[in-house]
């Protein structure tokens, strides 16, 4: 096969805030597709490569919405460095399962899940000044930064990654046709 | 005969712009329709440009000669702002739904190309009814197109559902002694039971029954094949 390289490889990064890292998996569900990506993209900060800052990057990949102070941060960092932010999934674009917790209050969550819940022993609520404060209702990214682009899905399937890495090589927007536009 | 987007468009006395088109043929996106109850001209995602004026098709009389332009740049992107605006308003969470993949509100979201709410998410709360022994109600999926309420009181000549409330408050409501859907005449046979273009009335038994992919709008959109449930196809022709 022949590929065109660009002049410089796309630099992605990557990360999951109040998400479950289904979409991760999802972008990497690509099969054979994926290995012609090595002469186009490369990683910055993600879970794929372990390193923990972002530098200056393309794009900027978020899965998952705002539920805590250091999903605040890191969605900060990102947009500062990434060119495209990229809400990724229904987490990051609605607040998604997690923001099935806005029925209550965050005090309800916490002794719901740490005092009163089923099989609780040594009941308390974790207050260690090392845990990132929850934040009273989870939301999506586009309450708190710009974002550029959407990927809806849960997850979005991995042809919609593909379309929005080429989309970025071709300098246009991504275009999701309608078998890769779903939201569950 | 009048014209929609060009096309000439043959009706009958007392037809409405959208019982017009999709009589011919033609779709005109809508959620609060039902071509076997009184329009409702709620959701007003029927909006077609009319002399001018934007009007919604399904409460506008056709007339002879009217010149009705439905497929316009413009009237693509009010409907899409209007669905937004539905999504934002409630609790709108697509991954657990039961109805996810045979949701009106959803594909017509897929299909004019809606990625995300554009607007803040508004995050209601709502009281939620699961009294009844065979129907759950799910306020958070409700779009208050009162197609439950007419299909109560034309059809089942019950009036168990109706909306109640006004501006930000409206909402679904039974007419019971304790305001529960348990406590009314309610029936899985009522054809309301069997209306809700979204997840709001559901069976409380059988959900999920079919696998992603398979779901009536997975791989054909809307304006195809027109606004179905699983359990009521044929109803309503493009």
């Amino acid at each position: 096969m022949n590929h065109s390289v660009p002049a410089r490889k796309v630099r992605v990064a990557t990360c999951s805030l109040a998400g479950c890292f289904g979409c991760h998996m999802s972008f990497l569900d690509m099969d054979e597709a994926i290995v012609p990506l090595i002469e186009t993209i490369e990683f910055d900060r993600s879970p794929l490569t372990d390193i923990k800052t972002v530098s200056q990057c393309d794009i900027g990949l978020v899965e998952g919405g705002l539920c805590n102070e250091e999903n605040r941060e890191v969605l900060h960092q990102f947009r500062q460095h990434c060119t495209y932010l990229v809400a990724v999934g229904a987490c990051a674009i609605n607040g998604g399962v997690p923001a099935m917790r806005n029925h209550f209050s965050l005090q309800e969550c916490l002794e719901e899940s740490y005092l009163n819940g089923i099989g609780v022993v040594d009941a308390q609520i974790p207050s260690d000044p090392e845990l990132p404060a929850l934040l009273p209702k989870v939301t999506p990214l586009q309450t708190e930064v710009k974002i550029d682009f959407f990927l809806p899905g849960c997850p979005p399937p991995a042809a919609a990654f593909l379309e929005l890495i080429q989309a970025v090589l071709e300098n246009r927007e991504p275009q999701l046709n309608y078998t890769i536009r779903r939201f569950d | 005969m009048f014209q929609l987007d060009g096309n000439p468009i043959a009706f009958s006395k007392g037809d409405s712009i959208l019982q017009a088109a999709h009589k011919a043929g033609y779709y005109i996106p809508h959620l609060c329709f039902h071509p076997d109850f009184k329009a409702h001209g709620s959701c007003r995602l029927c909006v077609v440009d009319v002399k001018g004026k934007t009007v919604s098709a399904c409460t506008q009389p056709a007339e002879d000669k009217l010149e009705v332009y439905s497929d316009t740049a413009e009237l693509r992107q009010s409907r899409l702002r209007l669905i937004q605006l539905l999504f934002a308003e409630g609790n709108h969470y697509c991954p657990s739904c039961e109805v996810s993949g045979n949701c009106q509100l959803q594909a017509l979201a897929y299909d004019l190309g809606m990625t995300h709410y554009h607007y803040d998410p508004f995050s209601p709360l709502r009281q939620q009814d699961g009294s009844h022994s065979q129907l759950f109600i799910d306020q958070d999926r409700c779009i208050q197109c009162d197609l439950c309420g007419r299909a109560s009181q034309e059809q089942d000549l019950k009036s168990v559902y109706l909306l109640a409330g006004r501006g930000q408050d409206t909402h679904l409501a039974f007419r019971s002694h304790n305001g529960q859907l348990g406590s009314t005449n309610a029936s899985m046979d009522d054809r309301a039971a069997h209306i809700c273009p979204v997840g709001c009335i559901l069976p409380k038994a059988g959900n999920y029954p079919d696998i992603a992919g398979e779901r009536l709008y997975d791989k054909i959109p809307i304006h195809t094949q027109g606004n179905h449930r699983r359990d009521e196809g044929g109803q309503d022709e493009p």
